[in-house]
């Protein structure tokens, strides 16, 4: 009679330390991040979201400690095409048009032909395809960005601020999208200064100056804490002082 | 390397070049008013003209698309994009090489319409063949492009990209031979003259305005160019980083 084998990590965060401009900005963070799930990663602006993603994808110089993403060092050349990631500020060219932008990521990841149809529907820009990028607004422009994370078939796709400035219906529009890839095996980190974006995820990382103050369920955190919703909760832990380490 | 991510980005960059006519407009045209004036200023000295006009020939295209270049880059690298192309599956020769290709065709479109407009409208006399001509023109302007990819590497903002003009260009422009002859300097920048270069490029400008035949000197020139080329290139890659602080 074997145990039953515990869901396989996307990610295994191991003491991760970050040093940016002579501050600690990470500081022994261990963290696991179970594969086919969408885990929401939490914390005021600051408290060094952007920079666990970074290092995560691999393009963040790390101090010390180890992460294994999907089975390799992070970084590694075996995860160029299996993970996808778009950054806060939408990096994508302004001066090209949507389709041009999509066009161009979806040849260097060699996605198929149709994935750009596919991932403009997605984040409903279809109508606007010909559109130079840099003419659309704030939120238009970020979810050109999100549709390149969205090109190929990328096993975790990280996800930093993705639905800021967006309207409502979009918004849970998208938040349908990333359920059904996580229900496909897809695993979704997905980054939020937006409190009430938890009760959208799967899970939850709650992060405070660098360091990981919680990583359950929206359900067992409130049960845990007594809040009534994530804000409170967040100020509960924050109140008790002892970060509880995931 | 991969063939088809490094035409795609040529591609890419050739479309942002056509979404930006002034650009390309001033990438064509400002050579050649530049050479129309100088053609105006050594207009009572036909001689003169002839004797540094292929030198400038090849100095307008290379400064120009050393600029643009450098500052073109510098935005993929301030986007966020070039971070993000990092974290796929592209090589950073892929993404150098997609970029000279792109700004090299540009520079073999520039450097004919300067040469044409030299050899014919302004009547230069050179004693050479005017392929040669056209062709030291074009390396030289696709050496511009490659010394502006490598620079714009250690470049953090635009105004740091258009610092290295004067950095780079200025001081090859002094010692490639054109204002004193090489052998005429002191020693010391005799030797720096040597390992700059845009002196390779002027010393075969020099040589097709006399020679009538194509000497095996001239070809070496070339040679050297096109290496310098490569090297700038290359060295770019390697100091392009996947990881940063």
């Amino acid at each position: 009679m074997s145990a039953p084998t515990p869901a396989p990590a996307a990610v295994e965060i191991d003491r991760l330390h970050v040093v940016r401009g002579g501050r600690a900005v990470l500081a022994d963070l261990s963290l696991r991040i179970p594969a086919g799930r969408v885990v929401g990663l939490l914390g005021p602006s600051g408290c060094g979201k952007s920079t666990l993603l970074r290092s995560i994808v691999g393009v963040q110089v790390v101090e010390g400690g180890t992460i294994r993403v999907l089975g390799h060092a992070a970084g590694s050349p075996a995860l160029r095409t299996r993970v996808a990631y778009a950054t806060q500020a939408a990096s994508v060219y302004d001066d090209l048009g949507v389709r041009a932008n999509l066009r161009y990521f979806a040849a260097v990841l060699g996605a198929p032909p149709g994935d750009v149809a596919r991932v403009l529907a997605e984040v409903d820009l279809t109508d606007h395809s010909e559109q130079a990028v840099g003419r659309l607004s704030g939120g238009q422009r970020s979810r050109v960005s999100l549709a390149v994370a969205l090109l190929g078939r990328p096993e975790l796709l990280v996800l930093d601020e993705p639905t800021v400035g967006l309207d409502p219906v979009l918004r849970t529009d998208l938040w349908e999208l990333f359920h059904r890839l996580a229900r496909d095996g897809r695993t979704l980190l997905v980054s939020s200064h937006v409190m009430d974006e938890a009760t959208r995820c799967d899970e939850l990382v709650l992060m405070r100056e660098g360091a990981v103050i919680a990583h359950e369920t929206p359900d067992g955190l409130l049960a845990r804490t007594g809040a009534a919703d994530t804000e409170g909760a967040f100020l509960a832990l924050v109140r008790d002082g002892e970060p509880v380490r995931a | 390397m991969s063939p088809s991510r490094t035409t795609a980005t040529a591609l890419r960059v050739l479309e942002q070049l056509r979404r930006d006519p002034r650009t390309l407009a001033l990438l064509l045209v400002v050579p050649l008013l530049l050479l129309w004036l100088l053609e105006l200023v050594f207009d009572q000295q036909p001689a003169t003209f002839d004797r540094i006009g292929p030198a400038l020939l090849a100095l307008f295209p290379f400064v120009v698309m050393f600029l643009v270049t450098s500052v073109t880059t510098l935005r993929e690298r301030t986007s966020g994009t070039l971070e993000r192309l990092l974290s796929m599956p592209l090589g950073r020769l892929d993404l150098l090489v997609g970029y000279l290709v792109a700004f090299g065709l540009v520079a073999v479109v520039q450097a004919a319409l300067a040469s044409a407009l030299m050899l014919g409208l302004l009547g230069l006399d050179v004693a050479g063949p005017a392929w040669l001509l056209v062709l030291v023109a074009v390396v030289d302007a696709v050496l511009g492009c490659a010394l502006g990819l490598f620079v714009s590497a250690f470049a953090r903002t635009e105004f740091q990209a258009v610092q290295f003009m004067p950095a780079i260009v200025l001081p090859q422009f002094l010692l490639c031979g054109l204002l004193v002859p090489r052998d005429q300097m002191g020693a010391v920048l005799e030797a720096i003259s040597w390992v700059l270069p845009l002196s390779y490029a002027v010393d075969a400008m020099q040589r097709i305005t006399v020679e009538a035949d194509v000497s095996a000197r001239t070809v070496v020139d070339v040679v050297v160019v096109a290496g310098a080329i490569g090297l700038s290139v290359v060295l770019g890659a390697a100091t392009l980083r996947r990881r940063t602080a």
